[in-house]
Order: C-alpha cells, then structure tokens, then sequence
C-alpha cells in the first residue's frame, strides 16, 4: 500500500490517537505543576515533617519507573478499593512522576532569586504567603522556564505509557494500526513523526515565547 | 542560652521614651561575638550614624532592628514597646511572627544594594507594600507613591523599570518605597556604598531634606565621614560588637578621646 494511501485510511485513527495524546500531555503538565509547586514549597519548609512528606513523595516517583507506576495505579490501587478511570489514571500518574522532577526545579528556581528580595519584601512587612505570591515567584518562574521547557518534552513523550493501560492515545491507535496491517515502518514512523512536530514545534516555541513574555515582564529586555 | 528576663521592663514609660532601645543586646555568629552587650537608645527625631571599621557590627544592629536577624540576648524596644519580645502572662517571651509583624510596620528599611523588585516598575514598587500591607486602595497607594516620587525626584521615571535606571536613582525609588509604608524609624544601611561618586549626591540630599522635613527617628550606617557630619545628631564610632565612643558630630570627628576613634578616623579620611 503507498504511504498516501495508508495516511488516508488511517488518518481518523491517528487523529484521534493525537487528540487522546494533547489532552493526556495538557492534563499531565497541569498536574505536574500542582505537584511540583506544592511539593517544592514543602521541600523549603521548617517543619521536618512536612520537608519528609515532600522527599518521600519525590523519591518514590523520581525512584521508579513510570510504567510501573502507571500499572500501580492503574492495576493495584483498585485492590485497596481505590479505582481510577484509565484516562485519569493515565495522566494523574505521569503528572505525579514528572512533577517529582518539577520539584527539585521549583525549589532551586526559589532559592535563585537573590536573599535581598525577601529582605526587602520584609522590612515592607509582607506577609510570608503575599512575599511568595508578589515577589518570590515571579522572579522564580523567569529561572524555571528553560528546565522547565524540557521537563515539558520529557512529559509529552511520557505519555506514550499509558498505552499501556490501554488509554486509545496516539501510541495505542498506533500500535492497532500496526497490528492489523504489518506495516510497521509506516505506522510507527507516522507516530514518531506526530510526536515530533508537537515536541519540536508546538511545545518548545510556546516555552520560548513565554520566557521572552516573562524575560520582558521582569525588565530584563 | 537562657538569661534572666525580669531585668527588662514589659514596655518603656514615662516622659523620655526613646523611639529605639538596645538593652545589652548581644548577638553571636557560632563563635563569634558581633555585639557584645550594646545598649543604645536614640529619642524620636533623632539622626543617629553608626561609623566603625568592617566587622564591628555596624550593620548587624540594623539588621536585627529590621528583624532581619535574631537575638541572642537582651531586647529591643521600639516606641516604648518590646520589638524582640512581647508580654505573656506579666514576663516578656519571644515574639511571636504575628507581634514582630506589628511592631515591624514601624520600621523601613533602605539597602546597600536597593534591592528593588525587578519585575515591577518605580512606581510599583512604591505602591506594593502600600496595597499589600496596609491594605490602601490602588487610587490612593498611587497617590501617596507619586508624591514620595516626586518628592525623591523620580517621577517622570515612575513607569521604568529597576534595570532601566542608574543605582542613584534605583536608591531614590528604594527610599521613597520604604517611606510608603510611613514608618517612625528608617535605617539606612550603606546606602551609597553601591553608588558612582558622582551619584551620590543625588542620594545624599535626599536623604538630607528628610533630616529637615520630617520627623524620622533615622539611623544609618555610613563611610562617608563628611555627610555624617553634616547631618547626624549623634555619631556612634563602633569597634569589636560595642560603642566605643559616641557623641555629636563635632566633638567625636574634632576631638575623638579614645585611640581607637582616632586611628579609624585618621584612616578613613586619609583614604577620602
């Protein structure tokens, strides 16, 4: 079969294959961010018991492997009486694993803004919660873009797992397609292709453009 | 370390209350002694300039009135009121955040380095703590910010950003931002020590209209010999965490009694 052909047939199956893959990646990042966010503010707290919480979190899940973590969640946490969806299953799990990351990024990114911003913020009496918001996070987030960027990719391509819980992502339908016609070449490298365009084309510009909006916002251009 | 706390009055009474109170405050890095027993008082108005070699903890008796640092032992009082500690049950207890939180509000702050938020504009600056911590609506924090602008004249730079100005003015703003927050007591820590000499005029003067309009308890620490002259009511020479000698302009600069004094003087303006 030409390859033109093939791409027409399958077209609908990879198209929805790709929508199932944006909406686990757009979910994912947010959940990433939640649980980075959190877990990084954790990590810099004064209390050891919090600190503690936030390290078993981010060694548990920067520890294993995702797969497995997909198949805990997926397979064993139902055992307990715990039952998830497989979509929400699929990108709370990847969230959680590449938020353990985000939080190593979000506690360095913090301790980067320089000691005499949070002097300042307090000799103008702000409240600890109002420093954070007003002062110390938007100059953070300005450090956290670029390895934030990449943490986005590693996310995109992350989701390619759940599959494997038989979420109908891209690599699902993918591998459906493959299954029935044997022509491996063509479907896994349309696959390889999607997910390259969205990596290279869609998910680095936009983080470029947000560090030049933030890079501006802070007065640096 | 534990020390006995009923030699320190609950609040400061009576006719002369000083606006700051150091009672033997002593402050220790590990082994190192910085402040060693100090007791300073400086009465509301009062221009006071700490002056002494590096090390002598000039800086650090700004720093912990700010709350920037903690004690190790003694209280300080603010406006009669303890600052470093507060009243539990008839004995003086370490503050909590929410009592340093109040009595804080009475103190700015200006910076060796400005420290200015970058991702706000001059005007920014001065309108955050004003809507944040006072809880000024946006019309009136930017009323009150031009006009500390204006007064610093800095005004028509009100929409630049800290990068886009030069350290004299980043300084200007830095002042008029702390003045926002109207405080009793400012501290000038260094505050031309980052500048080009030929902007530290700009900083100087003021710093000098403040002296003659209003009335700021002030406390600053500074190398400038000559404007400390001019402007200070009292000089405090600091050497080794203590005062070694203090008094008005005149008398410690002309005719400094003790040999300390008199070496860091000589030193500092053979330098100039």
């Amino acid at each position: 079969m030409p390859y033109l052909d093939f791409l027409t047939t399958y077209s609908d199956r990879f198209l929805d294959g790709t929508l199932i893959t944006l909406g686990q990646f757009g979910l994912a990042v947010l959940v990433a961010i939640i649980a980075a966010l959190i877990s990084g503010l954790m990590k810099m707290s004064h209390s050891k018991t919090v600190r503690a919480t936030a390290t078993v979190y981010i060694e548990l899940f920067r520890g294993t492997s995702l797969l497995v973590q997909l198949y805990w969640f997926y397979f064993v946490l139902p055992l307990f009486g715990f039952t998830l969806e497989k979509f929400t299953a699929g990108f709370v799990t990847v969230g959680l694993c590449y938020g353990a990351y985000g939080a190593e990024l979000v506690r360095g990114s913090i301790q980067s803004v320089p000691k005499g911003q949070w002097e300042a913020a307090l000799a103008l009496n702000m409240s600890p919660a109002a420093r954070m918001r007003r002062i110390i996070l938007p100059q953070a987030l300005v450090t956290i873009l670029p390895p934030w960027g990449n943490l986005m990719v590693e996310i995109l391509k992350g989701t390619a797992l759940v599959a494997l819980i038989s979420v109908a992502d891209l690599m699902f339908e993918t591998r459906q397609i493959n299954n029935n016609t044997y022509l491996s070449a063509q479907a896994f490298g349309t696959a390889l292709v999607i997910y390259y365009i969205f990596a290279r084309f869609m998910v680095t510009p936009v983080m470029r453009w947000l560090e030049r909006v933030m890079a501006r916002k802070i007065g640096r251009m | 370390m534990k020390y006995d706390m009923s030699d320190y009055p609950l609040k400061l009474e009576g006719d002369n209350v000083p606006m700051v109170r150091f009672q033997n405050v002593t402050k220790k890095y590990g082994q190192l002694t910085v402040l060693d027993g100090l007791n300073l008082d400086v009465a509301e108005g009062e221009m006071v300039t700490i002056i002494g070699p590096s090390g002598s903890g000039k800086t650090t008796v700004l720093r912990m009135l700010m709350t920037l640092e903690t004690i190790d032992s003694g209280v300080i009082y603010v406006d009669g009121e303890p600052l470093t500690h507060m009243e539990k049950n008839g004995r003086l207890v370490r503050a909590s955040a929410a009592h340093l939180r109040k009595i804080r509000s009475k103190i700015g702050m200006c910076f060796q380095h400005f420290n200015l938020f970058p991702h706000m504009t001059a005007l920014g600056n001065c309108m955050e703590g004003p809507i944040q911590v006072l809880g000024l609506s946006k019309e009136k924090a930017e009323k009150r910010a031009l006009e500390l602008l204006d007064m610093v004249g800095m005004a028509e730079k009100r929409d630049q950003h800290p990068s886009r100005l030069s350290g004299g003015q980043q300084q200007r703003v830095a002042i008029a931002r702390a003045l926002a927050m109207r405080p009793k007591v400012m501290l000038f820590d260094e505050v031309t020590s980052a500048l080009d000499p030929e902007v530290i005029s700009e900083v100087t003067s003021v710093i000098r209209s403040l002296v003659d309009q209003h009335n700021l308890t002030m406390l600053m620490v500074t190398h400038q010999i000559g404007f400390a002259r001019e402007i200070s009511d009292r000089i405090c020479f600091f050497f080794a965490g203590q005062i070694e000698e203090q008094g008005a302009p005149k008398i410690l600069l002309d005719s400094p009694q003790n040999d300390r004094t008199q070496q860091f003087l000589s030193a500092v303006l053979d330098a100039n």
